[in-house]
C-alpha cells in the first residue's frame, strides 16, 4: 500500500505524524470552525488543537483528540503552526470527498518542523495525492481568560432545540441578546430586526435542557456577524453547552460526534457587544 | 385584539400568509366581528387577496367592541414567524395573537414543543381599509374542483410563465400558457383540455376565454392544497377579474385577479363610451369612475367585508344596483383613459393592455396624503353617481 511504503527512515525526521482512515473526519470539524482563511494548529501528545479567530473578538477551537487518529506521533511536547485553512479543507476532499459509506480517503499528515511544509498524504481507491501546503509563522491565540470559576451561567441543551431557533434568527438583527437568569425568563434568546423584537424563552425543566446552573440574571449581546459561523458547528454538533462569565464572555461548547461515532469538541470564545442596563 | 389558534389551525394561519406573500409585499390586518380578516393586494394593483378567519376557527377569539383598527405591515415579518413550515404540524403547539394598540405592536407568541417558547413582536403602521368590490355571484361561469385537478394542470407550465389563459365551453376547459403576439412565433404552446365531469360543479354560461397571473393562482393552490378545500373560479368575460375562492365553516378566501382585455375592438369602442363626456384632467376622484368594481375603501366607517359571507356587502350591492351589462362594458379603464389622454392621437385601438397594472383600483387610491386629508365619505357612492352621471 502507498502509505505504507513510506520508509522507517522518512517518518523519522518528522516531528508530527498523524493519521486516520477517513479524512472526514478531520474536515467535517474543521469545517466547524472555517470563518478565516488562518489556522493556528497545536499539536500536543494529547492531540491536535485547531484554533481560528476574527477581529480579536471571536475565537473557536477544534479539539480532536490523539485517540480519533489511528496513528499520532509527536517528538516535541508541543508543535505549533499555521496554515491556510481554505486550502487544507480543498486537499482534504481532494477525492471529492464522497460520502458513499465504504468509500473513504485515508490521510497521512506529517511536518517535519518550522519552515517547512504541512504534507498531506491522501490516499483512495490505490490512487494517491501529495499535497504540500506551506506554514506560516504561527501567531499566538487570544487568551480570553475564559476560566471555569468565572463561570456565572451555564445551561446545556441538546442542540436540535437551538437550531431550530438559529435557523429562524432575525438575520436583520444587528446583535444576538442572550439572557439567562435563575428565574424568568431562564434562557432567552432575542434578536432586535428591522420589523420587531424576536424572544426566544427555553424553560429550565424542558427536556431540551440538560443542565441548568444560573446563579445570576445577566444579559449579554453578541454580534450577530461574529456568531454566525457557529452555526454551522451546531449543525454537526449534539449536544451545546452555554456558558457566560462574570464579564460577560460567551463560551459555547459543542460536543460533536464523527462518522466512527467517537466524540470531538468544538468551542467558540465571543466577547460580548456592548453593556446592557440590567432590567 | 386577542386570539388564540391552536393545533392543524396554526399550520393554515400560516400557509394563508403564505399564499398571500404572493401577492405582495404588505399584510393587511384587519380584525373585525365576524373574524379576522387578512389581506394584500400586489403593487400594481392588479391582483387582492382576502382570507377570513370566523371566530370559531380560533379557540379563543376577543375583539375590542365600538370601534375599527386596522394595520398593515411587512409580510415578511410575519412570515418569520412562521419560518420552519414544515415542522410547525410537530412544533407549535399553540399560537397567540395578541394586538397592543397602545405599544403599537402585534405579539405572535408560538407555544412550542419542550415548553420553548418563541414571541415575536411586530410593528405595524396604521392603515386604510383594502377591500376588493366583487360581486362572484353574478359572474356567468363558475367552476369548483379539488385543488389537485388544478395543481396537475399547473405543474405542466414552467415556473417562468407568467399568464395563462383559461377559456370554456359547455363541456370543457382549456387552459393554455398566454403568449403575446410578437412572440407567438418562437414560443411554445402548451394546452390542457380539462373535461367538464372532472370538476364538482362546472356551470357555464358564454363561452369566454380570460387571461391571468398565474403567481398567485399558484398561491392559493398551495393553500388549497395544504387544508384540501376545494377551489371555485368564477369569471366573466374578458377584462373582468377571475374570482378563485376556497371555502369552509370557519374561514374564506378570496383571490382576486385582474384578467387581459384582448379584444382591441372592443375595447376602443368601450374607452370611446367611457369617455363621453372625458373626464375633468385634474380631478383625481372623477378618475376612478370606472373602476368601482374593486374599490378601495376609505371610508373610516366600519365597512363590511366585500369578501365576508354571512353580509351582502355593501359595496358589492352599490355595483349591483347598476345593470350587470353597464358593470362589464365600462369597467377597468380608468388607465387606458390616462393614457389616452396623453396620446389622443395614438393607434385608434390603444395601448397594447399587455399588463395588467392598476386594472381595477390604481387610480382608485389616492397618495397616502390625500387619504388622510380628504374627506372621502364611501367611494362606492361616488364612483356609482358619476357613473350615473355619465350614462
Amino acid at each position: 500500500m502507498p502509505l505504507s511504503t513510506q520508509s522507517q527512515a522518512d517518518d523519522e525526521q518528522y516531528v508530527l505524524v498523524a493519521s486516520m482512515d477517513n479524512a472526514r473526519n478531520l474536515s467535517n470539524i474543521l469545517k466547524a470552525i472555517t470563518f478565516k482563511d488562518h489556522a493556528i494548529f497545536s499539536a500536543t501528545p494529547n492531540g491536535l488543537k485547531v484554533t481560528v479567530e476574527d477581529s480579536k473578538c471571536l475565537q473557536a477551537n477544534a479539539f480532536i483528540q490523539a485517540e480519533i487518529f489511528q496513528e499520532f506521533t509527536i517528538k516535541e511536547d508541543l508543535v505549533g503552526f499555521q496554515v491556510n485553512l481554505t486550502v487544507l479543507l480543498d486537499c482534504l476532499s481532494i477525492f471529492g470527498g464522497s460520502t458513499v459509506p465504504g468509500v473513504s480517503t485515508a490521510l497521512r499528515m506529517c511536518y517535519k518542523g518550522y519552515g517547512y511544509p504541512l504534507t498531506l498524504f491522501l490516499e483512495e481507491g490505490g490512487v494517491v495525492t501529495v499535497c504540500k501546503i506551506n506554514t506560516q509563522e504561527p501567531e499566538e491565540p487570544i487568551d480570553f481568560e475564559f476560566c471555569s470559576n468565572n463561570v456565572t451561567n451555564k445551561v446545556i441543551l441538546l442542540s436540535e432545540s437551538l437550531k431550530e431557533a438559529f435557523s429562524e434568527l432575525d438575520m436583520t438583527s444587528e446583535v444576538l441578546q442572550i439572557t439567562m437568569s435563575p428565574s424568568q425568563p431562564y434562557f432567552r434568546l432575542s434578536t432586535f430586526g428591522n420589523s420587531g423584537n424576536a424572544h426566544y424563552d427555553y424553560p429550565k425543566d424542558s427536556e431540551m435542557m440538560e443542565l441548568f446552573k444560573c446563579t445570576k440574571t445577566q444579559t449579554n449581546r453578541y454580534k450577530m456577524s461574529l456568531l454566525k459561523p457557529s452555526t454551522k458547528a451546531l449543525a454537526l454538533s449534539c449536544k451545546v453547552s452555554v456558558r457566560t462569565d462574570i464579564r460577560g464572555f460567551l463560551s459555547l461548547q459543542y460536543l460533536v460526534r464523527n462518522d466512527d461515532g467517537q466524540i470531538c469538541f468544538v468551542e467558540y470564545y465571543c466577547c460580548p457587544d456592548e453593556e446592557v442596563e440590567e432590567e | 385584539m386577542d386570539c388564540v389558534v391552536t393545533g392543524g389551525n396554526v399550520k393554515v394561519l400560516a400557509k394563508a400568509i403564505h399564499s398571500l406573500s404572493r401577492i405582495g409585499d404588505e399584510l393587511y390586518v384587519e380584525p373585525q366581528e365576524d373574524g379576522l380578516a387578512l389581506r394584500s393586494v400586489n403593487s400594481s394593483r392588479s391582483a387582492y387577496a382576502c382570507f377570513l378567519f370566523a371566530p370559531l376557527f380560533f379557540s379563543r377569539y376577543t375583539v375590542p367592541g365600538g370601534h375599527t383598527f386596522r394595520c398593515k405591515m411587512a409580510i415578511k415579518s410575519v412570515q418569520a414567524v412562521f419560518r420552519s413550515l414544515a415542522s410547525l404540524e410537530k412544533t407549535v403547539e399553540k399560537c397567540h395573537i395578541e394586538l397592543d394598540e397602545q405599544k403599537n405592536r402585534l405579539t405572535f407568541t408560538l407555544h412550542c414543543k419542550h415548553g420553548l417558547l418563541k414571541t415575536h413582536n411586530l410593528s405595524f403602521q396604521d392603515s386604510e381599509s383594502l377591500q376588493a368590490v366583487f360581486d362572484k355571484d353574478s359572474y356567468a361561469n363558475v367552476f369548483r374542483s379539488h385543488p389537485r385537478l388544478l395543481v396537475d394542470t399547473v405543474v405542466h407550465f414552467p415556473p417562468s410563465l407568467e399568464e395563462v389563459t383559461v377559456s370554456v365551453s359547455d363541456e370543457r376547459m382549456w387552459v393554455r400558457n398566454h403568449v403575446e403576439e410578437e412572440d407567438q412565433s418562437k414560443a411554445m404552446l402548451t394546452e390542457l383540455c380539462l373535461a367538464s365531469d372532472e370538476f364538482d360543479h362546472f356551470a357555464v354560461q358564454t363561452h369566454n376565454s380570460v387571461t391571468f397571473c398565474l403567481k398567485e393562482l399558484r398561491g392559493l393552490l398551495v393553500f388549497a392544497e395544504s387544508t384540501g378545500l376545494p377551489i371555485s373560479m368564477y369569471f366573466d368575460e374578458p377584462g373582468s377579474p377571475v374570482v378563485l375562492s376556497v371555502t369552509d365553516s370557519v374561514l374564506e378566501g378570496n383571490f382576486v385577479l385582474a384578467t387581459l382585455s384582448d379584444d382591441p375592438n372592443k375595447r376602443k369602442n368601450n374607452s370611446r363610451r367611457a369617455h363621453t363626456p372625458p373626464p375633468p384632467p385634474d380631478d383625481f376622484m372623477n378618475d376612478d369612475i370606472d373602476a368601482y368594481l374593486i374599490a378601495m375603501d376609505t371610508s373610516i366607517a366600519p365597512g363590511p367585508s366585500a369578501t365576508g359571507p354571512p353580509t351582502t356587502p355593501l359595496a358589492a350591492s352599490t355595483c349591483s344596483k347598476q345593470p350587470a351589462a353597464a358593470n362589464h362594458r365600462t369597467r377597468l379603464y380608468s388607465e387606458e383613459e390616462e393614457e389616452e389622454e396623453e396620446e389622443e392621437t395614438a393607434d385608434s385601438a390603444g395601448p397594447p393592455n399587455k399588463k395588467f397594472c392598476s386594472l381595477f383600483f390604481g387610480s382608485v387610491l389616492p397618495p397616502s396624503s390625500q387619504m388622510t386629508t380628504q374627506p372621502v365619505t364611501s367611494q362606492e357612492v361616488l364612483a356609482s353617481d358619476s357613473e350615473d352621471d355619465e350614462q
